[in-house]
């Protein structure tokens, strides 16, 4: 199945991209698009952090860090960093 | 009920709740002086007065008042009691830069009664394309008389309070007690945590935005019974490196001027008891595709360090917590700090590079980023981009560098008495990177410019922009 990964500010810069199609076994968690994510993409991880240092969105709801949502086919996840400029 | 004004001077919502701090380190050179919270009891005049030729309304609004705000006034949403309620309000505004500037203007005009402005900057050339409080004439005056001069001259019959030693440590609480609603518009993350925690405290909403480049966000934290705070959603700091600074990356004017003037529409919101704040709920703004994206936010975090079930952050242990230690970041938007990579023997003074320049025996490699690169750079330099965040990025040109080396070795003759090429960069950091790298990959005879193009600037004695 494939699912639509948004990259915001920091994330953009670190995937390179604005966002990605992902092709992910079917019933794959968000915990396991994520770490499929982090090898794709490993510079992705200086925002990873163990409690969170970024906002994860599932479909534009909050998701948490380690949810085992099962995914399925058109799913939207956005990785969102702070941005802190002013 | 009961609270009025008279003339120019304003009085304070009557909350039944003042803070009981009054005394706060305000600082002001203007000649006009400024009210404290603590005078405002002496300000309430007598509810018979101004009532009399108003029998029968709800709101507090004098003449004058009507008609200054009459546009709003009569929209069916707003209305002369949400009106009346602005007017009473306080709103404190923490950085008076380009999130700052908007929400500054906007809420002097839309009459919220006290304006608190908390910044420690001077006003330089290179903020006008996006801090539009300030102008040409109050270049090197300090922000908060620049952006107090701007918000009288829109609205002479508001009170503007000024804290021209920025929002620390040391009067967080007590600031943040003084207030109906914070504004966080500052540029830094130790600052956002420290605001955030402080809001918590003091059980104020909090309106913070963030722009910088071309994205932009905003959020209502710590209000209601389950809005979250900073914390919740960031516990832990970002990497340094994860936080652009504006003087870094660069922003496009308008993108903190729209994430700004929409702060100031949740804080007339929050002010006034109108219409639905933004609360756990973060707006993204996309300024190249134009796009405005929603993302529903978590609740409370029971577990968050401040605002959960036991915090391990209290008003008295915010006055020690270490801010910077947290983000491993310094509390301003002031660029980084000189590096000290290389030994004084791999690095060339300005001057001593404009000789070799002059005498074209020296071949230059600048690291920056190719839109700084495109503002200026010396003469007959090679743009090879670094970046310290990808620094492996830099490896497909050792090789060229290696033959870059040997090329001007060759040029310039066995003889030479320096270095054939000379790595150079903003401000002497990234330079000393790259020298340090190629060391490593057995690149010699490479030096940097101490100082970057900033000492170029100043020190050459060749005309070059400083940016
Ligand atoms: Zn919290």
């Amino acid at each position: 199945m494939k699912i639509k990964v948004l990259f915001f500010a920091r994330a953009r810069e670190l995937a390179g991209t604005t966002e990605a199609e992902a092709d992910l076994p079917e019933g794959s968690t968000a915990k396991e698009a994520m770490q499929m994510l982090l090898e794709k993409y490993p510079d992705l991880r200086e925002i990873e952090g163990e409690e969170g240092k970024c906002v994860l969105a599932l479909n534009q709801e909050y998701l948490e860090k380690n949810a085992t949502t099962a995914l399925k086919e058109g799913d939207e996840i956005a990785i969102i960093p702070p941005i802190s400029g002013g | 009920m009961g609270r009025i004004e008279r003339g120019g001077q304003r009085a304070h919502r009557q909350t039944g709740q003042q803070p009981n701090i009054i005394h706060f380190h305000r600082v002001s050179t203007s000649s006009e002086p400024y009210e404290s919270c603590s005078r405002t009891s002496t300000q309430t005049v007598g509810q018979d007065d101004a009532r009399v030729n108003w029998e029968g309304t709800e709101h507090q609004l004098t003449k004058e008042q009507v008609v200054r705000y009459s546009r709003q006034i009569i929209l069916p949403s707003f209305g002369a009691q949400a009106q009346s309620r602005l007017c009473n309000s306080s709103v404190l505004i923490i950085g008076a830069g380009g999130l700052g500037s908007p929400v500054a203007m906007y809420l002097a005009a839309a009459g919220v009664g006290r304006l608190g402005i908390a910044d420690r900057d001077a006003v330089e050339l290179n903020n006008l394309h996006r801090q539009i409080a300030h102008r040409e004439s109050t270049v090197g005056i300090h922000k908060c008389d620049s952006a107090g001069l701007t918000c009288r001259s829109i609205n002479s019959s508001i009170q503007v309070e000024m804290y021209k030693d920025g929002f620390n440590q040391q009067i967080a609480m007590e600031l943040a007690s003084c207030f109906d609603v914070i504004v966080d518009a500052t540029d830094n993350a130790p600052s956002r945590y420290l605001i955030s925690d402080a809001c918590v405290l003091a059980g104020k909403p909090l309106v913070s935005g963030a722009a910088i480049g071309t994205d932009g966000q905003l959020t209502v934290y710590n209000h209601g019974p389950d809005g979250p705070c900073y914390r919740c959603l960031f516990p832990e700091a970002p990497e340094p490196q994860s936080c652009s600074s504006c003087s870094d990356a660069g922003v496009l004017g308008v993108v903190p001027g729209i994430i700004g003037s929409l702060q100031a529409l949740e804080a007339i919101k929050l002010a006034s008891g109108v219409g639905r704040p933004l609360s756990r709920s973060l707006l993204l703004f996309d300024a190249l595709a134009g796009r405005f994206t929603t993302v529903k936010l978590r609740q409370r975090m029971p577990s968050c360090i401040v605002c959960g079930t036991s915090p391990r952050i209290t008003a008295e242990s915010l006055l020690s917590y270490s801010y910077a230690t947290f983000t491993g970041a310094p509390s301003h938007d002031a660029g980084p700090a000189p590096l000290e990579l290389l030994a004084p023997i791999q690095r060339v003074t300005a001057a001593e590079l404009h000789k070799w320049v002059t005498s074209d025996s020296v071949s230059i490699v600048d690291v920056r980023p190719e839109a700084q690169f495109s503002i200026a750079h010396i003469p007959g330099s090679t743009n090879l981009p670094f970046s310290e965040a990808k620094p492996q990025a830099f490896d497909e040109h050792i090789e060229l560098m290696r033959q870059r080396v040997r090329d001007a070795a060759i040029d310039t003759g066995d003889d030479s008495l320096h270095p054939a090429v000379c790595v150079v960069c903003r401000r002497g950091n990234d330079s000393q990177r790259v020298v340090d790298l190629l060391v490593a990959n057995g690149v010699n005879d490479v030096v940097d410019l101490a100082g970057g193009l900033e000492a170029w600037a100043r020190e050459s004695g060749v005309d070059f922009p400083h940016y």
